[in-house]
């Protein structure tokens, strides 16, 4: 039994002396990532357009730590600010895909019938197209913009989210605690919001992470593809097709932006794993 | 003295948590079992009964490890074997039944191959001596037809017949030990003597020792030749059964007698009726389940209540005495008949009565671990129905729940806890206190303590009455405990196969000539002496066929 009920700030401290070393470093990673993109002007040694020498893929030196990329540009500050745009992405489309998809999830299982079977039925239809290939021709026929890149890649995650929501939910909707608020009369906004939601939230969050790290890869594939970011706007993507040609020069710079990806997804898989592996531990254990 | 078979000796087991404190579940336990006997081991959930069966087989659960003493299955050290030995031990030396049948057999094999599974993998039978084997058990377990009962599948057989196959299998390799672990506390109260009786049997014919596990003292009485009482991990008494029956030493044996399922020796007298109309009328109500609602539940149920008044709907599962009360709840359109309120009709669906008609019912749930809300603490949980229904302010409604937790017996400070940081019995005092919260004139109570320690539940029973006599509330009490419906209701409708075979007057339904399914419910509750259950068994065998007729 826990002593007294307690706030944020002590569930804060608990979860930070629970973490894992392996957590732990990918969590001051993630943290880093994300001050150095928030930060990136002030950050950024250079200007991320500026072309400082007329040579292509020059190694790392003191002035330039990365080198230079293949028009002579300085590839750590195209970095930073390429992890600015990839993260300003990522977070947009995770958060615009998850209000829809829990929304329409938890709408679905409280309504249940027929409401539920035609939503269900129209995703189960979209999470039939290959992503990728719906991706490219929504964005090819458009034309490829933030807006557009946002919008279509939040709509696929969407459809993710949606199943996952929705299977939370419908287990949530047959205890018997929903089942008191209904014979109280509460309407459906009610028991999603104060009976379903606060139950889900370890699951979704974990679900967020998961959708979040997709979204670094999707959006990075599409721009690699040269459909997502377009110049002179770049982000990790678009580094790693830029400095391809590094590699047959035996250089390193394509590596970088690559390196970022792997990095940053590998961290939010490591800290989620954890996340969900603490939630479990910690579920009531009959003796 | 003959040998004993199985001998403990100052056990302890153990629980290590991640951060390395350690702390005592079991301490201190010696017993002995001779061959052919029962020793029962009793208590409330959390006194550690399984954990020292379990130790037995030398097996502790994942955390927790054998600290201290010693277990001696004849002359062999059982903690002192190697884990292929144990392995060895446990399929054949000591078997296990548990408390579910249903959960332990795999419900895509046959039953006989799963019976006969352990003496084929480990070579001691062959598989058609095995089966030979098997027929002999289930004929003297009881089954009705042994040569073809094997052939079935788990969910071809009801759960009683599951409950001895399971025993079956257990006792196809000749174990010494058996450890029984509540293995009637899933059936319903008629089939619990039949089980109870085919298992007394085969321990008795096959001269083995076996350990029973429960919390029921009154089914103890009739299986056990020595009673071990634990209570917090502790060895509280323990003597031959007779001995603690008739004259318990210890406070706790004397509460766990005092709360045990016998039939009360009061009952309530009926009521005096001074209003011209009841506060509940059920009228002519048939309702049914599956998409065109012709699975029927309820059949021509007429039932009323009065202000005042507890009554009690008894019945096993099955019987729609569940379905009964979500009816009336609203939970659950009824296909013909209705319901009045203070000689209203009620709307049949929850969706359609007003808010102030939905107050006056309340339904307080089974099972209060599931029926709060794990993340909302007990101050919303309680103050909910006074801001939905009344519309207390904020401030109004903490002042109410406050007052409402110490109606309930619970300490104030609970207003900030969660329902996971609450003992069962605090929970289910909640859970009462929710469906007070309302002021309603009714509250449905649906098996409110069957999940309930027995002292646990004789304290929420007397909550119920105290409540009664300060704010007049009626009660419909659900449940399939004959002896509980007929502590507390003033009369009691007694369902099967979702009719009402008998109702009326406490008094008068319990009292013979009362209807054969009545008697059968009656005839299942156990007696505290040693010498009921062969009585009992003839007599149901006797009702039983009776009632196939009345089916007829």
């Amino acid at each position: 039994m826990t002593p007294e009920a307690t706030g944020w700030r002590a569930s804060l401290r608990d979860a930070i002396s629970d973490l894992t070393p392996g957590a732990a470093i990918c969590v001051l990673f993630l943290i880093f990532v994300a001050v150095v993109g928030l930060f990136a002007s002030w950050i950024a040694p250079y200007d991320e357009g500026t072309i400082l020498t007329n040579e292509s893929f020059l190694p790392a030196s003191s002035e330039m730590w990365l080198g230079s990329d293949y028009l002579g540009r300085d590839v750590l500050s195209r970095l930073i600010f390429g992890v600015r745009v990839t993260l300003f992405l990522a977070v947009i489309i995770t958060m615009l895909s998850f209000t829809a998809g829990v929304g329409f999830g938890f709408a679905a299982a409280a309504f249940g019938g027929n409401v539920d079977m035609i939503v269900s039925r129209f995703n189960d239809a979209m999470l039939s197209f290959p992503a990728l290939m719906l991706a490219l021709i929504v964005i090819n026929a458009l034309g490829s913009s933030f807006a557009v890149l946002i919008i279509t890649i939040a709509f696929i995650d969407m459809t993710r989210v949606f199943r996952v929501a929705r299977a939370l939910a419908v287990n949530i909707m047959v205890l018997d605690y929903v089942e008191a608020a209904v014979v109280r009369g509460e309407g459906k906004s009610w028991i999603i919001w104060h009976e379903v939601l606060p139950n889900t939230l370890t699951p979704l969050a974990a679900e967020f992470g998961i959708r979040f790290t997709y979204a670094i890869l999707f959006v990075s594939a599409l721009s690699f593809l040269g459909l997502g970011v377009q110049p002179p706007q770049s982000d990790l993507g678009v580094m790693v097709r830029e400095n391809m040609q590094s590699i047959l020069y035996g250089e390193y710079t394509a590596i970088y932006p690559a390196l970022g990806i792997a990095a940053i997804a590998i961290s939010m898989n490591v800290f989620v794993d954890w996340m969900l592996q603490r939630s479990s531990a910690k579920l009531p254990d009959e003796i | 003295m003959p040998e004993p078979l199985l001998r403990i000796r100052n056990m302890d087991v153990t629980v290590r948590d991640k951060k390395g404190s350690e702390h005592k579940i079991v301490e201190d336990i010696s017993f002995e079992v001779q061959p052919g006997e029962v020793i029962a081991l009793i208590g409330e959930s959390g006194s550690g009964k399984t954990t020292i069966s379990l130790a037995c087989m030398g097996y502790s659960r994942p955390g927790c490890y054998l600290t201290r003493g010693s277990v001696h299955l004849g002359d062999e050290s059982v903690l002192e074997k190697s884990l292929s030995d144990l392995q060895k031990l446990r399929g054949q030396g000591i078997t296990y039944v548990a408390q579910s049948a249903a959960a332990s057999f795999n419900g895509a094999m046959k039953i006989g191959d799963q019976v006969t599974e352990i003496p084929v993998i480990t070579g001691s039978m062959s598989k058609h001596q095995a089966q030979a084997k098997a027929t002999e058990l289930y004929k003297a377990l009881e089954l009705p037809n042994p040569e073809e009962i094997g052939s079935r599948y788990p969910h071809q057989v009801s759960g009683g017949q599951l409950q001895r196959l399971m025993a079956a299998m257990a006792m196809i390799s000749d174990p010494k030990l058996l450890i029984l672990d509540e293995p009637t506390t899933a059936l319903d109260v008629t089939t619990q003597i039949e089980v109870l009786h085919s298992f007394k049997k085969l321990i008795h014919d096959n001269k083995m020792a076996a350990i029973y596990v429960t919390h029921d003292l009154s089914l103890v009485a009739q299986i056990a030749d020595h009673i071990l009482v634990l209570k917090d991990g502790k060895m509280v008494e323990y003597g031959a059964t007779k001995q603690i029956i008739s004259d318990p030493q210890h406070d706790y044996t004397k509460a766990l007698m005092a709360a045990a399922h016998v039939m009360p020796e009061e009952i309530h007298a009926p009521l005096t009726i001074t209003s011209r109309q009841p506060l509940l009328r059920v009228e002519n109500v048939t309702a049914g389940y599956g998409p065109r609602r012709d699975v029927i539940a309820l059949r021509d149920i007429d039932l009323t209540i009065e202000a005042g008044e507890t009554v009690g709907v008894i019945g096993e599962s099955g019987s729609g005495k569940t379905t009964l009360g979500r009816v009336i709840s609203g939970l659950m359109r009824p296909s013909s008949g209705a319901v009045y309120l203070d000689g209203n009709q009620l709307k049949p669906t929850v969706a359609e009565r007003p808010r102030e008609e939905l107050r006056q019912i309340q339904f307080a749930f089974q099972m209060a671990d599931v029926a709060l809300n794990p993340r909302q603490r007990l101050g919303k949980i309680l103050s909910r129905p006074m801001r939905f229904y009344r519309g207390l302010s904020h401030r109004e409604a903490n002042r109410e729940v406050a007052r409402l937790l110490e109606r309930v017996d619970l300490p104030t400070e609970f207003i900030n806890r969660f329902p996971p940081e609450l003992s069962g019995g605090q929970r289910q005092r909640v859970n009462l206190a929710r469906a007070l919260a309302a002021e309603p004139k009714l509250i449905i109570c649906d098996e409110i303590t069957s999940a309930l320690d027995t002292i646990v539940a004789e304290q929420i029973l007397d909550l119920l009455e105290s409540l009664q006599d300060e704010l007049g509330i009626s009660y419909m009490f659900i449940t399939h405990d004959i002896a509980t419906v007929s502590k507390i209701s003033e009369r009691i409708a007694v369902m099967r196969h979702g009719r009402i075979v008998q109702q009326g007057p406490v008094n008068e339904v319990l009292t013979p000539p009362c209807h054969e399914y009545t008697q059968l419910l009656l005839n299942s509750v156990p007696e505290m002496r040693t010498d009921w259950l062969e009585g009992a068994v003839v007599e149901r065998r006797e009702l039983i066929r009776a009632l196939d007729g009345i089916s007829k």
